[in-house]
């Protein structure tokens, strides 16, 4: 990155001049500003934080969803028997195996289309809605949508594929195959949003470096590679850390397109703290496996601030 | 921003920004305060949301919620002193988990629905209330009033906790007109009698060739329900039993449950006279639109090919393994969850709810439920109604999920195997391994103490 322009200094200048006035301008500053942060933490410790604790405490008792209070104390039993069983741990690689299958495809294919969009001339605004669009459905209309799309004999794709002589493979009963399907789903559906955050990051691009590499012979391809992808390297950043956190909570469409199967081989971490907590009335057991399913989570964020970081530092 | 020089201010009293903060809170209190009668505020403020009402939580979409409007009308109509409020929610955990939980939290509804095969569960965590002969007496309503089979299966110690309002098994619908061209069809129109495994993959056979595609049609993606309902149908002419001692030892015989899977493994995979691969709407669109001359489901469907307008019939699954003739079933009944503060008055208005029901199962019936309150079921009105009295005996043949914790409409235990049934109908799994599966999975279940 040594031959690029001195842009990612001037974007780095911005957040790191510090008011005038340092610490004690601060100080000054904090009451007022805890009143206004006042309601939102207010929710935040009552819907966020008040329940993940009372979900820690519940993974170690035998709690019931049909008994009132938290039942029997259980120590780590709850820990013990979900790393004991398989179940846990299939459902935990469904939800890796998602992450892995639809984020690459998220940033890279959201990136190609934003810079395509940013390209045309005429109704610029057509493609930008058309690709956004599918992000402002609900999941279970998506859902829906491509459930369609996939019955087999009778769906679009099924049908096309066919008409071309091949055979079609079981979309969503295909246990090979139906994690696939549901990454696709995925793709079509949230792409509009990592869409427009490379969108709003391209409109950051100063317009006059493209001028000076024209002036200085830069093709297209090359103004691409040596000033675009180096000056959205921040966006990037923010779009694959939110990926792979949306990725990793995914639940809906499973739920509703396949109910996790066929034969189980789609049910994702939360499916099976759903499954276990709600139908089978045992929310300490779930608590206990959402719980490692958070530390995972947490490490995998852990792990991906400390690469940022680092990349930062040598930025 | 630049947006226009602000505008000269009128005369007068000024509205400022504080004064209209001000009056917003001020309105939200009084809506609040005045809110006793919105569901929020009875709720916060823990009155009543009407003295003298009924509260009634169902479950029931579709043509079943349409039909379940009907009758909370005619109850309103008969009894405008007593308001009702209905309230319908999602099929299956979610209802269940609120059903529990409001009760838990001492806010039940007064009269609620609950499939037999979950009651037991809600038994057991002691979330509802015991119906005594005397109370029910005083409404009409006597054991000997309903069928037999269902009144018994609702039962918990010898004590009635449930009134059941129909019987709703797995039916075998059949397209009268790919059934006519096949020759399957006797001189009055009906399918004419099918008995044993060869029969029904010839019938199914014969349809085909009509059809050019399938014989028949079920659910099997995302769809554990349906396998299992089959399975259970099949499995059950075997005398075949799953759980013993409430789902604490699992019996499952592998002799049995090999047998009934080779055979939907023959009918799908190895003969294709079933689609290995369909979803629930899939199935039905299938069926719907003349490519199968037969379809597998529960007969809560008749309202969807009522309206498809397509002609078609329905009859009790064929008996398959010459055992007694058995068909998966469950039923719809209506229970009262347990509440702190019942009083005689509070329990009469709703077990009067609860006859009235019971009394308009006319409008119930013409769902495809098979009615299990006698004084209708076996009067001409309901003898006349076709094609759902076809399939009445059904009542009698009904087999429900074996009492556990893990089991039930829904439930895990029915997910464990319907989606081990399925992999072996979408030629995933042999019949072997998905015993295998099924009952390394229900070991677990089995082991764990029930949490209710």
């Amino acid at each position: 990155m040594a031959t690029t322009i001195s842009a990612p200094d001037q974007i780095r200048t911005e957040p790191g001049s510090p008011p005038s006035g340092g610490a004690d301008h601060r100080t000054r500053q904090g009451r007022p500003a805890l009143l206004f942060l006042a309601p939102f933490l207010a929710l935040y410790l009552l819907f966020i934080v008040g329940p993940a604790l009372y979900g820690l405490v519940m993974s170690f008792f035998h709690t019931s969803l049909v008994r009132p209070g938290l039942g029997e104390f259980a120590g780590l039993d709850n820990y013990a028997e979900a790393l004991g069983s398989s179940d846990f741990w299939w459902a935990l690689w469904h939800t890796v195996w998602f992450t892995i299958l639809t984020t690459p495809p998220l940033v890279v294919l959201a990136l190609v289309f934003a810079l395509l969009a940013e390209r045309v001339r005429r109704g610029r605004w057509f493609f930008r809605l058309a690709y956004f669009l599918p992000y402002v459905l609900p999941s279970a209309v998506v859902a829906l949508i491509w459930q369609w799309i996939y019955t087999p004999e009778l769906g679009l794709l099924s049908r096309t594929v066919d008409a071309f002589g091949a055979t079609a493979p079981n979309w969503l009963g295909d246990p090979n195959w139906a994690m696939v399907s549901l990454a696709i789903t995925t793709v079509w559906w949230t792409l509009g949003f990592n869409f427009v955050l490379y969108l709003a990051g391209l409109q950051d691009v100063p317009r006059d470096l493209y001028e000076a590499s024209a002036i200085d012979g830069a093709g297209p391809w090359q103004q691409i590679r040596r000033i675009t992808l180096p000056l959205l390297a921040r966006t990037t950043t923010l779009v694959v850390v939110l990926q792979v956190i949306a990725s990793l909570k995914v639940f809906d469409q499973m739920y509703i397109m396949t109910s996790g199967g066929p034969n189980f081989s789609t049910r994702s971490a939360l499916q099976y703290v759903f499954d276990v907590g709600f139908t089978d009335y045992r929310t300490g057991y779930a608590a206990a496996a959402s719980t490692l399913f958070f530390l995972l989570v947490l490490a995998v964020s852990a792990v991906w601030l400390v690469m940022t970081r680092r990349q930062e530092s040598e930025v | 921003m630049h947006g226009p020089p602000p505008a000269p201010r009128p005369p007068g009293p000024a509205l400022s920004r504080r004064g209209v903060l001000l009056g917003a809170l001020a309105g939200a209190g009084a809506a609040t305060l005045t809110g006793c009668a919105t569901p929020v505020g009875a709720g916060l403020l823990k009155t009543e949301a009407a003295p003298g009402a009924v509260e009634y939580w169902n479950l029931f979409g579709g043509g079943d919620g349409v039909r379940m409007q009907q009758i909370q009308d005619g109850f309103r109509r008969a009894n405008p002193g007593t308001p009702l409020k209905a309230i319908t929610l999602a099929w299956g955990d979610p209802y269940y988990t609120k059903l529990s939980l409001a009760t838990v939290g001492e806010e039940p509804p007064d009269v609620a629905v609950s499939h037999l095969t979950r009651m037991k569960t809600l038994v057991d965590a002691g979330l509802l209330q015991e119906l005594r002969p005397e109370d029910l007496a005083r409404h009409g309503m006597a054991p000997d009033n309903f069928n037999q089979r269902a009144w018994q299966a609702g039962l918990v110690d010898g004590r009635a906790y449930a009134i059941p309002l129909d019987t709703h098994p797995f039916v075998l619908f059949y397209n009268t007109d790919v059934c006519q061209q096949a020759g399957l069809l006797d001189s009055d129109g009906q399918l004419k009698p099918i008995t044993g495994e060869a029969a029904f993959a010839d019938a199914l056979a014969r349809a085909k060739q009509v059809t050019g595609q399938y014989g028949a049609t079920h659910g099997i993606n995302a769809d554990p329900a349906s396998p299992w309902r089959l399975f259970q149908t099949f499995y059950s002419q075997l005398e075949g039993e799953i759980l013993a001692d409430n789902g604490t030892r699992i019996v499952l015989d592998d002799a049995k449950a090999t047998r009934v899977l080779d055979y939907l493994r023959a009918l799908t995979v190895e003969q294709r006279l079933m689609p290995s691969a369909a979803d629930y709407q899939g199935a039905i669109a299938m069926f719907a639109a003349g490519q199968a001359g037969f379809h597998l489901n529960g007969e809560w469907e008749i309202s969807t090919f009522q309206t498809a307008g397509m002609s078609f019939g329905m009859t009790l699954l064929p008996n398959i393994f010459g055992g007694p003739h058995a068909v998966q079933a469950d039923s719809h009944t209506l229970v009262l969850p347990a509440r702190p503060d019942l009083d005689q008055a509070r329990l009469d208005r709703s077990l009067h709810f609860v006859r009235s029901v019971l009394d308009q199962s006319l409008t119930w019936a013409e769902g495809g439920h098979v009615p299990t309150w006698l004084p209708f079921a076996e009067s001409d009105a309901y003898r006349r109604l076709s094609p759902q009295s076809s399939y009445a005996a059904a009542a009698d043949t009904a087999v429900y999920d074996p009492p556990g914790w893990y089991s039930g409409s829904g439930s895990n235990f029915e997910n464990v195997i319907g989606s081990a049934v399925g992999a072996v109908e979408g030629g995933q799994l042999t019949a072997q391994a998905a015993i295998a599966q099924i009952r390394s999975q229900l070991s677990a279940l089995a082991r764990t103490p029930s949490p209710v």
